[in-house]
């Protein structure tokens, strides 16, 4: 029964429904319920109840209750991906990364120049671009510094949220190389984004006609200024960097260009001095996005579950271990398992409250089993920075807190 | 139907649709073999004519980038006397006095400066990290100084690039830079890069 102050129970106006209510002296009586308080306690007497400050109809809104968010930064921010579920991220929360801010582009003024080896420098509208046949696919995107570790009090979105999944739709690059008439002497192009840094990254012609994508839409709508509005270009598998947003220009040549991000960024120490450059593919890649901190778990049936990747063909196999490493077993797969994607995978366990390390490894359609930290730091020779794709660990302590590993030496 | 018919049939049909439905026309010059190819059943057309030819206005206005090979570098000439004037009011802000570091990175090596802090790695600059000279050029010119990108000119930028290099130790401080002399300047990291060596598979690397 409900307790009613004196000024309730005085109150003869504007009440919703008649309830038992007791009072201050213990007597239960039968008094009106005020509309606020009773619409308050049950949404289902409030006809088109929405909460106040959301309006309807016009654009659909999360919930207030839900509090996803991306973790910004002047020059980024991650995905949330511990409070996401399946395997496309929504546009909103899609990761970003940029140079120099995201510009306002008017897709009206916005064009695209392609030239250098070709038949014909062409220029197309956004419209033109529109009205090529178009292509979708889903995969993810993500950049190549993705790894953080170093304190317990990392979530999966503090340690790899530069990674995100959508649908991606526009003409294919291959497409637009036909209609130019790309000269046979043309190895590499360059891609330039209209952005206040002008972007650029050298890539390989073959990739071009592979499976490049000059996209315009994302998850069924135009781009998010974020992602490149109102075009970018989309090289599923390949690291983020190289994915050009707010595509302005593409110039076929014979060589690369030794533009500062393939060279002084986005490259990586291999030991004995020497440096990678133009590492490309997204090597596989596995996290378990439940249970990670910062949320804590109860002993018995705990449903593990995560996020693994390939971005050198499919996620074949996620392996979990519930015993710190010592014995794996085998996760389900979500279906469908896509083409360089995010592959959703879950591995029932029945925590019987013992301190343990729980963690995944990927194994993708190549046989590239994912390493561990240590692994890479061996083969590697040093202090990487870019590309590291270990597998990462969640302790999971007596009283249910879960805490991330830090790698160490 | 034999084989053979049911391949004179199919020959035949092809032919007429070739004819009927593929004449060239003045929009889409299109020959059979050499510029259809063929997606399921519907033969489409290898250029579908949108967009529209690019102007040389319009090619000389974007066509900014510059190769290591020299290509693109305009005309001008650069010394590290002048370049060091600019670099103290446009640049020292975001990379220190000197361009031995700041917000916004160091740009110059240092013998001292960063090794005294330990366990530091050294930062990468144009000195010890960048292989390809023409690259400072083209990254000063299209995105610096970073809050007001692309507003210096071709000669401060070749000013600039003469400075970076000076205080680098990799020029003499009285060479004058220009798109013939730059290309030529070998820099000191460039032996230490080498081209993605992973070949996909069970291998870590």
């Amino acid at each position: 029964m409900k307790k009613v102050n004196r000024r309730t129970w005085l109150s003869g106006a504007a009440t919703a429904a008649v309830a038992i209510a007791q009072t201050a002296t213990g007597k239960a009586v039968q008094v009106g319920v005020p509309i606020e308080q009773f619409w308050a306690d049950d949404p289902t007497k409030q006809p088109g109840g929405a909460p106040p400050g959301i309006p309807p109809g016009q654009v659909g809104t999360r919930s207030p209750f839900e509090k996803l968010v991306k973790s910004p930064s002047d020059i980024s921010s991650r995905t949330p991906l511990q409070d996401l579920h399946g395997i496309l991220t929504p546009s909103d929360l899609h990761f970003e990364r940029h140079h120099n801010g995201v510009p306002a582009i008017d897709p009206a003024k916005h064009e695209l120049l392609i030239h250098g080896m070709v038949d014909k420098p062409l220029v197309f509208t956004l419209a033109d671009l529109k009205r090529f046949p178009s292509v979708s696919r889903i995969a993810f995107l993500e950049c190549s510094g993705n790894f953080r570790t170093g304190k317990e009090t990392l979530s999966p979105q503090d340690i790899c949220g530069l990674t995100s999944q959508s649908e991606w739709t526009g003409v294919s690059l291959a497409t637009l190389f036909r209609e130019v008439g790309i000269k046979p002497g043309a190895r590499w192009f360059l891609a330039e984004g209209g952005d206040a840094a002008l972007m650029t990254r050298s890539i390989p012609v073959q990739k071009g006609w592979d499976d490049a994508i000059v996209a315009y839409a994302q998850n069924g709508e135009a781009l998010r200024p974020e992602q490149g509005y109102p075009v970018r270009l989309f090289l599923p598998g390949w690291e983020g960097n190289t994915s050009v947003k707010w595509l302005r220009r593409l110039e076929l040549g014979d060589a690369p260009w030794q533009t500062r991000e393939e060279t002084s960024k986005y490259t990586e120490a291999v030991g004995e001095g020497k440096i990678r450059q133009f590492s490309f593919d997204i090597d596989a890649r596995s996290i378990i996005t439940f249970p990670a901190y910062p949320a804590p778990v109860q002993r018995g049936w705990i449903e593990i579950r995560g996020l693994a990747w390939s971005g050198r063909g499919t996620v074949e196999r996620v392996e979990v271990s519930t015993d710190a490493g010592k014995s794996w077993q085998v996760a389900t797969l979500q279906q469908p398992v896509l083409d360089k994607a995010h592959t959703r995978f879950r591995l029932l366990w029945h925590w019987n409250g013992d301190e343990t390390e729980i963690m995944s490894r990927a194994i993708d359609s190549t046989g590239y089993v994912q390493p561990t930290y240590r692994q890479l730091l061996d083969a590697r020779g040093g202090n990487s920075g870019y590309h590291m794709n270990p597998i990462t660990a969640w302790q999971i302590k007596r009283d249910g807190r879960v805490l991330h590993r830090p790698e160490t030496r | 139907m034999t084989n053979r018919t049911c391949w004179r049939a199919g020959f035949l049909l092809g032919m007429v649709g070739l004819m009927a439905g593929f004449r060239p026309t003045t929009r889409f010059p299109l020959t059979p073999s050499a510029q259809t190819r063929s997606l399921d059943t519907i033969p489409t057309p290898v250029r579908f004519g949108f967009g529209r030819p690019a102007t040389t206005a319009e090619l000389t206005r974007l066509d900014i980038d510059v190769r290591p090979d020299g290509k693109g570098l305009p005309a001008g000439a650069g010394m590290a006397v002048r370049g060091k004037t600019i670099f103290a009011t446009k640049c020292a802000v975001c990379h220190g006095v000197g361009g031995t570091g700041g917000p916004g990175g160091a740009l110059v090596t240092t013998t001292t400066a960063t090794t005294a802090v330990v366990g530091k790695r050294p930062d990468k600059t144009i000195g010890n990290y960048w292989p390809y000279v023409t690259t400072v050029f083209d990254y000063v010119r299209r995105a610096m100084p970073f809050n007001e990108p692309g507003s210096l000119t071709d000669e401060e930028v070749y000013h600039l690039t003469a400075y970076l290099l000076h205080a680098n130790g990799i020029i003499d401080e009285k060479a004058v830079i220009t798109a013939q002399t730059l290309p030529k300047v070998v820099m000191p990291a460039q032996k230490l890069f080498i081209p993605d060596d992973r070949r996909g598979g069970p291998e870590i690397r």
